[in-house]
């Protein structure tokens, strides 16, 4: 009964967090124009890029090139997903925690994780996040798989994974700008780096496979996500999935908790 | 111009032409030692600039075990050499002038750097050189570690190679700031200029064969490629570093080309924005 109340009423704020953020964006309506364009332009860049590996009737680490079209698709999601929602709410934080508004955030009745993770929505991101579900759609429809119930399911357990890694990820480094001021450079390598999960972690040599599967997971991330609903992933992946997910997100909870702790802020 | 008279008096004799080289070598140096005394300060930061410039190894961890590219007659060892090469030419051709010049104008700093007698873009491109500077011992490092990892790519260019190398990665740096810096220039115009270097960028991305070296690209894409002034600033020097055949009259060619085009544009995009110029924050 509580828990649902609790529940219910984050739920309202993060409406009304997103509707203003929204509101305020509307503003900028050349914008969209743009980003529509930006999006257009990069995926197809992507989609050549990706169709040189195909040539002379090639296929890349064992994938064809129409599932290889959906982990381009859940990559192109996942960063639609990113520059809507992660950016804008962890570039605020490091923000925040150079001048001291973090202090503001705390005595909010919130908790403050779920605040600075979720405050702010930049509708830019949306059109990119609908041309990968697009691109997702495509591909499994082209390799001649028509997705039950079930391979639907588990596809979006392990998008939903993916995505609970990947904001772990932003999140920690974010969180790290608690000790070091100036951390946000580093979402640059971050960004280069989760760039290897447009392509299948298979076609990486091994010594970088076991990389992406273990220290930055980025076969979690796309690879796996788009196994799933093709319905070619073994179950000994989506444990492992499931499982770095969920230890990520206490990981990012942990190290919250523990960040707040040494938290002395700006102005002092 | 009218000379400050500290520096403007000092070295007396020789022709006015001398005179005048020895004065702005002397400014030359000055930029440069001051850029870069500033550039030692923000190391951490640079060297998490040179390593978010990892992708061309990464593409040469996906094209050394792609089926395509063996079927296309690229060696292992020839796409090592060719990502190294692209690797170190990014490091030494990455430009940011649009975001340094929009901080300036935007907290209002511009006004005094503009009563100063001498053009603003020196400061900057100083800066862009002292940075490449500081870039130095790490990118040496990374192509050490390189080595370690894939022995077999070891290799040394051709003085000639290299020197060709090294002066196409050079003019490509020169070309890739003339273009941000045409961009730069919009400035005056608009206090988001920023956000249309991505439209630079773009092209670059995969039109410079920094996602695959340009032999792989469809015959028509790679002829469209080469004309624009993309492939100069990385396929042109890799290719060159790395050994592999490469034209490179027609390469030098398209630079020439492209800075007589860019060169008059930005100087009258810079003549025509100072005279809009209205100081912010002020």
């Amino acid at each position: 009964m509580d828990l649902a109340h609790s529940i219910a009423r984050h739920g309202r704020s993060i409406a009304r967090f997103w509707s203003s953020s929204l509101a305020a964006e509307m503003e900028y309506q050349l914008n969209l124009l743009i980003e529509v364009a930006a999006t257009l332009i990069t995926l197809a860049g992507s989609l050549f890029t990706l169709s040189l590996f195909f040539g002379h009737g090639q296929k890349l680490g064992g994938w064809s090139w129409d599932a290889a079209l959906v982990v381009l698709g859940i990559y192109t999601l996942l960063n639609g997903f990113s520059s809507t929602l992660l950016r804008p709410n962890l570039g605020n934080l490091v923000k925040q925690v150079q001048s001291g508004g973090l202090d503001f955030v705390l005595l909010k009745p919130m908790d403050s994780q779920l605040w600075v993770s979720v405050r702010t929505l930049s509708p830019w991101g949306l059109p990119e996040m609908a041309l990968g579900l697009a691109l997702v759609t495509i591909g499994t429809s082209r390799s001649g798989v028509r997705p039950d119930a079930s391979a639907l399911l588990t596809g979006g357990l392990m998008l939903l994974a993916g995505i609970t890694i990947l904001y772990s990820l932003w999140f920690v480094l974010a969180a790290t700008s608690i000790w070091f001021v100036k951390i946000w450079n580093a979402t640059e390598v971050l960004r280069s780096l989760l760039a290897a999960g447009q392509y299948p972690v298979s076609a990486y040599p091994t010594p970088l496979r076991l990389l992406f599967s273990t220290l930055l997971p980025v076969a979690f991330l796309t690879t796996v996500p788009a196994q799933a609903i093709l319905g070619l992933a073994s179950g000994r992946s989506l444990m492992a999935g499931l499982a770095f997910a969920g230890l990520s997100l206490v990981a990012s909870r942990r190290l919250w908790l523990f960040a707040l702790r040494h938290y002395t802020s700006a102005s002092s | 111009m009218s000379l400050p008279p500290s520096l403007g008096r000092r070295r007396t004799g020789g022709s006015p032409a001398g005179r005048a080289l020895a004065f702005a070598l002397r400014i030359a140096r000055a930029l440069f030692v001051s850029q870069y005394a500033l550039m030692l300060e923000f190391r951490a930061e640079i060297l998490l600039w040179a390593l978010s410039g990892l992708l061309p190894l990464l593409m040469f961890s996906l094209w050394s075990g792609a089926p395509a590219g063996a079927a296309a007659g690229i060696s292992h060892q020839a796409f090592a050499r060719y990502f190294l090469a692209a690797f170190v030419v990014r490091q030494f051709t990455v430009v940011w002038v649009v975001y340094a010049f929009e901080e300036d104008n935007l907290l209002g700093r511009l006004s005094p750097l503009l009563l100063q007698p001498l053009p603003l873009v020196w400061r900057y491109a100083a800066a862009h050189l002292a940075e490449q500077a500081t870039r130095l011992p790490f990118v040496v490092a990374m192509v050490a570690l390189f080595f370690l990892a894939v022995p077999e790519a070891a290799w040394i260019p051709s003085p000639t190679r290299l020197l060709l190398a090294l002066l196409a990665a050079h003019l490509g740096f020169w070309l890739n700031f003339l273009l941000q810096h045409a961009i730069t220039m919009l400035c005056f115009w608009s206090e988001r200029a920023s956000a249309l270097e991505r439209f630079l960028f773009m092209p670059y991305l995969f039109l410079s064969g920094m996602l695959a070296p340009l032999d792989l690209y469809p015959e028509a894409v790679r002829r469209f490629a080469l004309l624009t002034p993309f492939p100069s600033m990385l396929y042109l020097p890799a290719q060159l570093a790395s050994g592999a055949p490469v034209d490179a009259v027609a390469g030098f060619r398209t630079v020439a080309l492209w800075m007589a085009v860019l060169i008059p544009l930005n100087l009258w995009l810079w003549r025509a924005g100072v005279r809009r110029y209205a100081a912010m924050g002020g």
